[in-house]
């Protein structure tokens, strides 16, 4: 038989992977260039472990919009409506098991919490899944009508949190095992933040699984690339946009209640005020990017922290900043998705 | 001519406002390779598309194997067994070469289930593939590419390829490499090829349709056409010459 490589011995070089590894020495490199500058060692890994938590908080709520995008093309702004109705669905289990709450046990604490959390994603993947069929299938391919449309879902879900859950804001409590913060050396870790951390990772390594190691992730990878190649490999990409919806709406909703309880008090814009936020990271890390979006959200945070301490006006206008300097490195954000 | 296994009867299509096709109609015999020829904007991508309901037609008739398939959906007719090679070749490049054939693979539910004799008769048409296996297909050569490609389109066992100019921007050293791995191909299977390399298509063609303006304008057999140098000058407005 004779062979194409046999044929052509030109092409028979093997070519060498190349893994872009600049944007995975930008959160390291930042945190020790700002090093010297915060000047002492127990402020500067505060503040690091501060911003990385907030930094998994961000990206948790970011990493569906970033798939949602890359996948559906879908400009949904009313991401936020997600995590505000997540953080709400929340009070629902946290509030009436006030006393698992404040209970000093960890697993009473960590019981109640997966119970809210678990709740707040069935409530937002079944909200997502609604919101697909109702509002996005319509406009799918309509950019502008996109923005219009999910932006004035977002203001409905905002009017209707106010009259189920009233316009007051809530409090939400931190349960009791989770306050305080482990002392070591000089430096303070606000236990919650480090909770925050395993959970933002404990997503991050799931959603790395899950789109490399199973069919369906690399479906989803696909067809981030090239949907209609998808289809015409016999798949409905419809059912894939569905998933994907619901998966990023419930992540959403996760980010909520995390979110939720790292503000401890929770008003109906929680989600709106954050969108921006979560916009920028998903920009910095290139659009339908998961590992761009991790990226993004820690130098988000990171930043955000840094400047916030050093000087407290820059903070203000860090974050734009951030993703212009980026975006004149990489116009298409850190890690740029391949498109036909 | 045997039974056709495609049959395109009066087929209209439509993008957006433009009118594409003016009634195509077409027979593809099962076994061997049908040649769609034409000049730039013929039409014969869009009957490709067409075909695959990747867009509609909006008048006419397409049967695959006795079916009615011209509204059904593109997953529908790919698990009809129609496989699509387009013109920019589709593949993910951001996947490996493994990655690429397990997706294309649809029974198949982990990647370590796929077929190895077939792959071993894949490799044995597409050796560098073999090589690449776990290189993400974006860092292939244009060539490789190709390879992926049409690999994806055989790993396993459909009823009819669609392949849309599979020589385009390869090296002439690859085109001869790809006529010996068609010429084997087409014992097997049944496949539509659009070209404009017309040397490459009469080195393989078993019939052949011609399309100008939207419309089939010639079909027979491909040997008659490559013998006769004042038909595919009137039809395709070339002397065979230059090409060979």
């Amino acid at each position: 038989m004779t062979t194409i490589s046999q044929a052509a011995p030109q092409d028979s070089a093997i070519p060498k992977v190349r893994v872009d590894m600049l944007p995975l020495l930008l959160v390291p490199v930042l945190a020790l260039l700002m090093l010297p500058l915060v000047g002492s060692f127990p402020t500067w890994v505060t503040l690091t472990v501060a911003g990385l938590a907030m930094g998994m908080m961000v990206f948790m709520m970011a990493s569906g919009l970033t798939l949602i995008f890359g996948l559906m093309d879908v400009l949904n702004f009313g991401h936020g409506a997600f995590v505000s109705v997540g953080a709400f669905t929340a009070t629902l289990v946290l509030l009436p098991m006030k006393s698992w709450v404040e209970a000093d046990s960890v697993w009473m604490n960590l019981s109640v919490v997966g119970l809210a959390i678990l709740l707040a994603m069935l409530v937002t993947g079944i909200l997502g899944w609604a919101f697909e069929r109702i509002i996005i299938r319509p406009v799918y391919g309509l950019h502008l009508k996109q923005i219009l449309i999910t932006m004035g879902g977002m203001i409905v879900a905002e009017q209707l949190i106010h009259v189920i859950w009233g316009a007051e804001q809530i409090p939400l409590q931190l349960p009791t095992t989770f306050r305080g913060a482990f002392i070591i050396g000089d430096a303070a870790l606000e236990k919650y933040r480090l909770i925050a951390v395993g959970v933002g990772l404990t997503v991050f390594v799931t959603m790395f699984l899950v789109l490399n190691r199973t069919k369906v992730g690399l479906l989803i990878r696909a067809g981030v690339e090239n949907g209609e190649m998808v289809e015409a490999l016999g798949y409905r990409i419809r059912r894939l946009f569905v998933g994907v919806f619901m998966a990023g709406s419930a992540l959403a909703g996760l980010g909520g209640v995390m979110w939720g309880l790292y503000k401890e008090t929770l008003t109906a814009a929680i989600g709106g005020e954050i969108t921006v936020l979560v916009f920028i990271v998903i920009i910095i890390g290139g659009l339908g990017s998961v590992g761009g979006c991790f990226i993004g959200a820690m130098l988000v945070a990171l930043v955000a922290n840094y400047a916030g301490f050093l000087a407290p006006k820059v903070a203000l206008v860090s974050d734009i900043l951030l993703m212009v300097t980026v975006l004149l490195w990489r116009p298409q954000g850190l890690y740029p998705v391949a498109k036909r | 001519m045997s039974e056709p296994l495609l049959q395109l009867e009066g087929v209209h299509t439509h993008i957006g406002q433009y009118h594409i096709l003016h009634g195509v109609d077409l027979l593809v015999p099962k076994g061997g390779i049908t040649v769609l020829l034409g000049r730039n904007g013929a039409g014969k991508t869009t009957t490709l598309r067409t075909i695959m309901g990747l867009w509609h037609a909006s008048r006419g008739t397409v049967r695959f194997a006795g079916e009615d398939i011209t509204q059904s959906s593109t997953p529908d007719i790919a698990c009809a067994g129609l496989a699509y090679v387009p013109e920019s070749m589709g593949i993910f490049s951001d996947l490996t070469v493994r990655e690429n054939l397990y997706l294309a693979a649809r029974s198949v539910k982990k990647v370590g289930e796929m077929d190895e004799a077939r792959l071993e008769w894949i490799f044995g048409f597409f050796g560098a593939l073999k090589k690449f296996w776990n290189q993400p297909a974006g860092t292939l050569s244009g060539g490789q590419k190709q390879m992926v490609a049409i690999a994806r389109a055989i790993v396993e066992p459909r009823r009819l390829l669609l392949i849309d100019e599979p020589t385009k921007g390869l090296a002439p050293a690859i085109i001869q490499g790809m006529i010996a791995a068609f010429r084997e191909l087409k014992q097997t299977e049944t496949i539509l090829l659009v070209e404009q390399n017309f040397s490459f298509v009469c080195a393989l063609g078993d019939s052949v349709a011609v399309m100008d303006g939207g419309r089939i304008v010639h079909s027979g057999a491909m040997a008659a056409l490559a013998d006769d140098r004042d038909l595919q000058h009137k039809l395709l407005g070339l002397s065979l010459d230059a090409h060979q």
